[in-house]
C-alpha cells in the first residue's frame, strides 16, 4: 500500500462517522492499538515536547523502508499519533519526505496539527520527516 | 444573583452569544481571562473616537481630553483598591509586568544573605522575577510550603532576619485556595519584611482594600477583572515607591535630564517611562465601574454558589479527583477523571463547546507536588449560570464514559 493508498483508507474510514462523538471515540480506540515505542525508547533523547501533552517518536530502516514507533500521554493525542504512522509507516524513505499530511484536514482534525495546540503532534509530524530525510541521505551515501 | 439577574447580566457581554463547533459557547476559562462588558468595550472605542492624544505634555485640548480621562481611570482603580492617594497607582502592561517592577527595582537593594520568601502556591510570574532578582544580587530564594488541600503551610518562623521581602499570591490561580495574606503580611511587619501580593486572581472575585490588607505592593490584572488585555496595576505604599529604584528609562517618568545625570520624577510617573496604555487604562476604568455596579461582594457570592454546586455534582462522577479543596477557595474547580490525560477532557469538552483550561497553569510545582502533569480547571466568572455549571458537569460525564 502506498503513503495515498493509506491516506484514502483513514478518510473512508472517518465518512462513516456521524458526528465528532463517534469520530473521537474512534480516535480514543485507534490510541489505545498504536504500535508503541519500547520503554527504554521512552526517554528525552525520542521525547518531542508540548506543552500541554508528550510525544515520544522513534524510527529505524528495515528493508529499506523506514519503521516508527511512538507513544504519547494523551488519547486523543495518540490517536492522531497512531494516524500519521498508518500513513507513513513501512514506506521508503524518499516517498515520506514528500509526502502531503492534508489528509488530516480533510477528516476534520486539523486543529490538532495546528502550532497553537502545543501538542507536540505537528513538531513529530515534522521530526518524522527529517528521520526519513536522514535515512535517505544515508542511503544516498551507501549508493553514491 | 438571581437566574434572571444573570440573563440580565449575560447581555451586557456580546462575545457570549457565539458558537463554537456548531455548539453555543459555555465560558468557564475565566481565571485564564474574563469576558468583556460593553462598558468597556465601548469606553476603549469612544476614548479612540473623541479623547484621544498623548498625555501629560500636550497645551491643547485633545491632550487635556487624555489626561484627564487617563488620570480619572487612576482615580477608578485607587477607589477600587482603596488606596490612601492616586500616587499610589501605577499602570503596568499587566500582573507580570507589576511584579516584574517591584523584583526587579527592589533586587537592586537585594545583596547576598538576604532573603526572599515565596509560596508554593505561586503562578510562574511570581517565582521567575525573584529567582532572576536573586540571581543578580546573591539573595536566597525561600519557599512556603503547601499541604495537600492547596493551603500554604504557613508559619512565622519561616520569617528570618534576612528576610526582606515576601510574595505571595492571593488566590492560586491553579487551585482557587484563598491565602491568609492578612496574618502573613502582619508577621512579615513584626520580623520588618514587606509584602507583595499578587491579586491577579483576587481582583475579579473578592473586595480589595489595600489599606486595611497594609500590603506593602499589591498587584492586579486588568483583563481578569473584565477590562482589556495589555493593562494591569500595581499598588505601592508611596513611601515604599519613593525608595524603590525605577524599572525602565524614558519619557514621562524623568524630573530632568542631562547627560551628567538624570534625576526622577515622583510616583507614580517615576514608573510609567514612554506613553502608557491610555486606551486600555480608561477602559480599565469602566470594568471598575461595572464591577462596582453589579457589586463585588455580589459577584463572590453567586461564584461562590457556581462553584459549590459544581464541585458536589462533580464529586458524583467515580474516579474523579478534585485538587485544591480548601474550605476558604475561589471559583476555581481543578480535577482530573481517573488517569486520564486533561488535554482529553479539554478537547472533547470543547467540542460541546465548553471552554476549560487544561495543563499547568503555570504553576508546575503544584502540578510536582501532586505528582500530576496538570488539570482540567473550570473558573466561573459574574456571567455564569447554574444551567452552564450542571451542562459542564454533564459534559465531563460524557467525557468520562468515552475516556473508559
Amino acid at each position: 500500500m502506498t503513503i495515498q493508498q493509506a491516506q484514502t483508507e483513514i478518510e473512508e474510514e472517518f465518512e462513516l462517522f456521524d458526528d465528532w462523538m463517534q469520530k473521537y471515540e474512534h480516535l480514543i480506540e485507534l490510541g489505545k492499538d498504536l504500535p508503541q515505542i519500547s520503554e527504554e525508547h521512552k526517554d528525552d533523547e525520542h521525547l518531542i515536547k508540548g506543552c500541554q501533552s508528550r510525544v515520544w517518536l522513534d524510527a529505524r530502516l528495515e528493508n529499506g523502508r523506514v519503521r516508527y514507533s511512538a507513544d504519547g500521554d494523551a488519547l486523543i493525542t495518540k490517536g492522531i499519533i497512531s494516524l500519521l504512522v498508518r500513513s507513513l509507516d513501512d514506506q521508503p524513505a524518499a516517498d515520506i519526505v514528500e509526502a502531503d499530511l492534508k489528509f488530516i484536514d480533510r477528516i476534520g482534525l486539523k486543529e490538532h496539527l495546528s502550532p497553537t495546540r502545543a501538542n507536540g503532534l505537528l513538531s513529530m509530524a515534522k521530526q518524522m520527516k527529517f528521520y526519513a530525510l536522514a535515512f535517505q541521505a544515508q542511503n544516498g551515501d551507501a549508493y553514491g | 444573583m438571581t437566574a434572571d439577574e444573570v440573563q440580565e447580566l449575560r447581555k451586557e457581554f456580546p462575545i457570549l452569544g457565539e458558537h463554537v463547533h456548531g455548539q453555543p459557547l459555555i465560558y468557564l476559562d475565566n481565571a485564564a481571562s474574563s469576558q468583556k462588558p460593553l462598558q468597556v468595550i465601548d469606553a476603549e472605542a469612544q476614548y479612540y473616537r473623541h479623547s484621544h492624544s498623548n498625555v501629560h505634555r500636550g497645551v491643547h485640548q485633545m491632550s487635556q481630553r487624555a489626561t484627564e480621562a487617563f488620570e480619572q481611570a487612576r482615580e477608578k482603580t485607587r477607589v477600587f483598591l482603596n488606596a490612601r492617594e492616586t500616587a499610589e497607582i501605577i499602570f503596568t502592561k499587566g500582573c507580570t509586568d507589576a511584579i516584574n517592577t517591584v523584583a526587579h527595582g527592589f533586587g537592586q537593594t537585594l545583596s547576598k544573605g538576604d532573603e526572599v520568601l515565596i509560596s508554593h502556591l505561586e503562578h510562574h510570574s511570581n517565582i521567575v522575577p525573584w529567582q532572576m532578582a536573586c540571581e543578580r544580587s546573591g539573595a536566597t530564594l525561600k519557599v512556603i510550603p503547601m499541604k495537600t488541600d492547596g493551603t500554604l503551610d504557613w508559619s512565622e518562623e519561616l520569617l528570618t532576619e534576612a528576610t526582606r521581602i515576601v510574595a505571595v499570591n492571593h488566590v492560586s490561580n491553579a487551585l482557587g485556595t484563598i491565602n491568609p495574606v492578612e496574618r502573613i503580611i502582619a508577621d512579615a511587619h513584626a520580623k520588618g519584611a514587606q509584602v507583595l501580593i499578587d491579586g491577579a486572581q483576587s481582583g475579579p472575585h473578592m473586595a480589595i482594600d489595600v489599606q486595611a490588607l497594609d500590603a506593602d505592593y499589591y498587584c492586579i490584572s486588568g483583563h481578569k477583572v473584565y477590562g482589556p488585555t495589555g493593562i494591569g496595576v500595581l499598588y505601592g505604599k508611596l513611601d515604599r515607591l519613593k525608595e524603590l529604584p525605577p524599572y525602565q528609562g524614558g519619557g514621562d517618568m524623568i524630573k530632568e535630564v542631562r547627560f551628567e545625570g538624570t534625576t526622577y520624577a515622583e510616583p507614580p510617573f517615576k514608573f510609567e517611562a514612554g506613553t502608557p496604555n491610555i486606551a486600555g487604562a480608561v477602559a480599565l476604568g469602566a470594568a471598575f465601574d461595572f464591577m462596582a455596579s453589579v457589586g463585588t461582594e455580589r459577584i463572590a457570592r453567586h461564584e461562590e454558589s457556581l462553584r459549590k454546586l459544581g464541585e458536589e455534582a462533580l464529586m458524583e462522577i467515580d474516579g474523579l479527583r478534585i485538587y485544591g479543596t480548601a474550605k476558604n477557595k475561589a471559583s476555581v474547580i481543578s480535577f482530573l477523571i481517573g488517569t486520564n490525560h486533561p488535554y482529553d477532557t479539554g478537547v472533547l469538552l470543547d467540542q460541546m463547546g465548553i471552554a476549560i483550561r487544561t495543563g499547568h497553569h503555570c504553576t508546575q510545582p503544584i502540578m510536582d507536588h501532586y505528582d500530576i502533569p496538570g488539570t482540567a480547571r473550570a473558573s466561573f466568572a459574574a456571567y455564569n449560570t447554574e444551567e452552564e455549571v450542571l451542562k459542564f458537569v454533564d459534559g465531563v460525564k460524557r467525557v468520562a464514559q468515552m475516556l473508559q
